[in-house]
């Protein structure tokens, strides 16, 4: 039997109150924003290599913003608007994906780890963040994401399995882009959906339309509070696109079709979602105007913050390897203070 | 005073330690019921509780990442990997993840994870029951690695990892466990981790080495006493951070240098001790930094010829002949 696909959007239903459903709006639209000024930001050289999460705001919003504030969010690489949504400031983020050691140290008050970039191994790692709450007294739930692509790693089967085992509270988000870099999912796996192997580790598995952001947002709710309640993990399965590259240095014409692609375009989860908040007479053009003029406000402010950060000093590559240096990094640190290779000084 | 094997040593720490900091777990696989495959977690789920003892699904990369997560979130985690060679599954969590947080997050994660594990051969153990991959380990940035050679020694080392804030491996040399006796004091104490010892002075040559080698090394220094040679002894006991002080003030102070180590000769922890030596030292030596280690080969799980690969008294004893007649 096919899982049930959950949607609301495109059926007229609004099962949002309209504060929550504006709140998600511009969430994901200050996403994009980002997302679009970072590819210009990197095609100017003033960003490194970054993955674009375009086309999945609905999916990583979503579950973001079902989160407490005292909740956790274990990022892959192409979380970046799930980081944002969770409070991560722009500032930081751009540090981040320009390398920059001031934007590797998230804020305490931000309940997110660094992303992840091997695959899979976040899974895990947010089994055993989950536990140290119910350890501590601490009612958090962790949401931890992965792609379609990630779910083939044996991290993946291990983490859902431990977390399954000892009730872990965790929301595994997989969003489900079709690709794994190249790879389109039917060679990545022979079942239709990977909600399916839930039942396989004893936890509910829900697929949802990952650019309804209604469907994600209320599924992700009643996930969390299923966590929060100590009844365990879920696996929920957002159907979604990347409908930009890989990173930005890949070329997705390689691997898929424009047709492809022009079809997922008309799908994207913020023009679905900007027309049933039109349709409520929640929105319009000029909201829309004042938004971007807003976000394009806040981008520059914190861009100015990220650009005035100053230089990494060499010796920050042998900070932070141990709470306590070390007399290998200790005198490496002294020799990148004085400017000088470590061999002058051995 | 009252004499403990390894595991009895290794078992008193932990309990002081899951005593004294709620914060301390111990889990891995059978530590919990079974009281561990080797007895080393033995009584302590029925004293703590399957909340801060206990077993986890088969699964060592499971494991690792779980401890990690754990520790970001505040928990010290000590977790068991049944036998060293069984780490590999988990070297991805490891390699990328284990020592690299607190770097990453430029000191805001930090991970006082301790992963016990047992290791090295002479036991006639099953087949990839008896590596040793403690280079491996020390090759990976941002991570400890401690290696016992007596159950006093080891009491105290464990106490000082547990309470150390950065992730430690300490491993058990399996030959050691119940056949390493030494008095051992009672409560909790802890020694300090980076501090190479000297445990028997001479002036003809000096023995490196750790763990499980260290006997080998004093029985080799025993037989060289009785033809009138006196060798110096020093037991490295934390591969990383490495005292190289120590270590290069005992090698100038004899000329003469053999490192031995039971892992696979080539690229062994035991080059990097030569190769320190080279940098500082070399004015001072007399003759050839030799390598006592395992040959270049897999552990060989062959029971009639197993001895001959982990080195032992006599062929330490062969070596310091070739560097006495240099």
């Amino acid at each position: 039997m096919k899982p049930k696909v959950v949607r609301y959007l495109d059926k007229g239903e609004f099962p949002l109150a309209e504060e929550e459903a504006l709140r998600l709006y511009r969430a994901m639209r200050r996403a994009r924003f980002f997302d679009e000024k970072a590819l210009t930001l990197q095609r100017q050289g003033r960003l490194g290599v970054y993955p674009p999460f375009m086309g999945q705001e609905a999916a990583q919003v979503g579950v973001a913003l079902a989160l407490e504030e005292g909740d956790w969010v274990v990022p892959s690489y192409r979380e970046s608007a799930m980081l944002l949504a969770k409070g991560l400031p722009i500032h930081t983020l751009i540090l981040y994906w320009r390398a920059h050691p001031a934007g590797w140290r998230f804020p305490e008050g931000v309940r997110a780890v660094n992303p992840y970039i091997p695959i899979a191994t976040q899974i895990p790692q947010a089994v055993g963040l989950a536990l140290a709450g119910r350890y501590r007294g601490e009612d958090w739930v962790v949401a931890t994401s992965i792609g379609d692509g990630g779910t083939s790693e044996g991290d993946f089967h291990e983490g859902l399995n431990f977390a399954a085992v000892f009730d872990a509270p965790v929301v595994f988000l997989v969003q489900n882009n079709g690709y794994a870099i190249s790879v389109p999912r039917s060679k990545q796996m022979r079942v239709d959906y990977v909600a399916r192997r839930a039942e396989g580790y004893g936890m509910p598995g829900v697929v949802v339309d990952g650019n309804d952001a209604f469907a994600v947002y209320l599924e992700a709710k009643k996930a969390v509070e299923r966590a929060r309640k100590g009844e365990g993990p879920t696996l929920l399965e957002a159907l979604t696109y990347r409908l930009a590259p890989h990173t930005t240095s890949d070329d997705p014409s390689r691997y898929r079709s424009k047709e492809e692609e022009e079809a997922w375009r008309r799908k994207d989860p913020i023009l679905r979602l900007r027309k049933a908040l039109e349709e409520r007479g929640l929105w319009d053009e000029e909201r829309e105007r004042a938004l971007l003029a807003e976000l394009e406000e806040e981008f520059s402010r914190e861009l100015a913050l990220a650009d005035s950060a100053p230089e990494p000093r060499p010796e920050e590559i042998v900070e932070h390897v141990y709470a306590e240096m070390g007399p290998d990094q200790k005198r490496a640190w002294e020799a990148l203070r004085r400017g000088l290779h470590v061999e002058e000084v051995g | 005073m009252r004499v403990l094997n390894m595991v009895q040593a290794i078992n008193e720490a932990l309990d002081l330690a899951l005593a004294k900091d709620e914060r301390v777990l111990v889990f891995g696989e059978d530590v919990g019921r079974l009281g561990g495959v080797f007895r080393v977690t033995e009584g302590l789920q029925a004293k703590y509780g399957e909340s801060r003892v206990f077993d986890t699904p088969l699964a060592e990369s499971g494991i690792l990442g779980m401890a990690i997560g754990l520790a970001m979130g505040g928990m010290r985690p000590v977790a068991e990997i049944q036998f060293a060679g069984f780490l590999y599954p988990a070297l991805d969590q490891i390699l990328s993840h284990l020592g690299r947080w607190r770097h990453r997050s430029r000191g805001r994660v930090g991970l006082p994870v301790v992963v016990r594990a047992p290791y090295g051969g002479g036991v006639h153990t099953p087949e990839q029951h008896a590596d040793s991959p403690e280079a491996i380990l020390a090759h990976t940035p941002g991570v400890k690695v401690v290696i016992p050679a007596s159950p006093e020694r080891a009491k105290g080392l464990l106490l000082a990892a547990i309470e150390d804030e950065d992730p430690v491996f300490f491993l058990e040399a399996i030959k050691l466990y119940r056949g390493a006796r030494a008095e051992v004091p009672e409560g909790y104490y802890t020694l300090p981790l980076g501090k190479a010892r000297i445990l028997r002075e001479g002036k003809a040559a000096t023995l490196i080495g750790y763990g499980g080698m260290v006997e080998v090394m004093l029985e080799a220094a025993e037989v060289a006493k009785r033809e009138g040679v006196e060798v110096m002894v020093v037991d490295l006991e934390t591969l990383v951070p490495l005292d190289e002080d120590t270590l290069l003030a005992a090698v100038r102070e004899t000329g003469r240098a053999i490192v031995v180590y039971e892992a696979m000769r080539t690229g062994g922890f035991g080059a990097e001790i030569a190769a320190r030596i080279a940098e500082g030292a070399l004015d001072y030596l007399q003759a050839p930094v030799l390598r006592v280690a395992g040959y270049d080969a897999p552990y060989p799980p062959f029971s009639a010829i197993e001895h001959l690969y982990r080195p032992n008294a006599k062929r330490v004893l062969a070596a310091l002949r070739k560097v006495l007649t240099y």
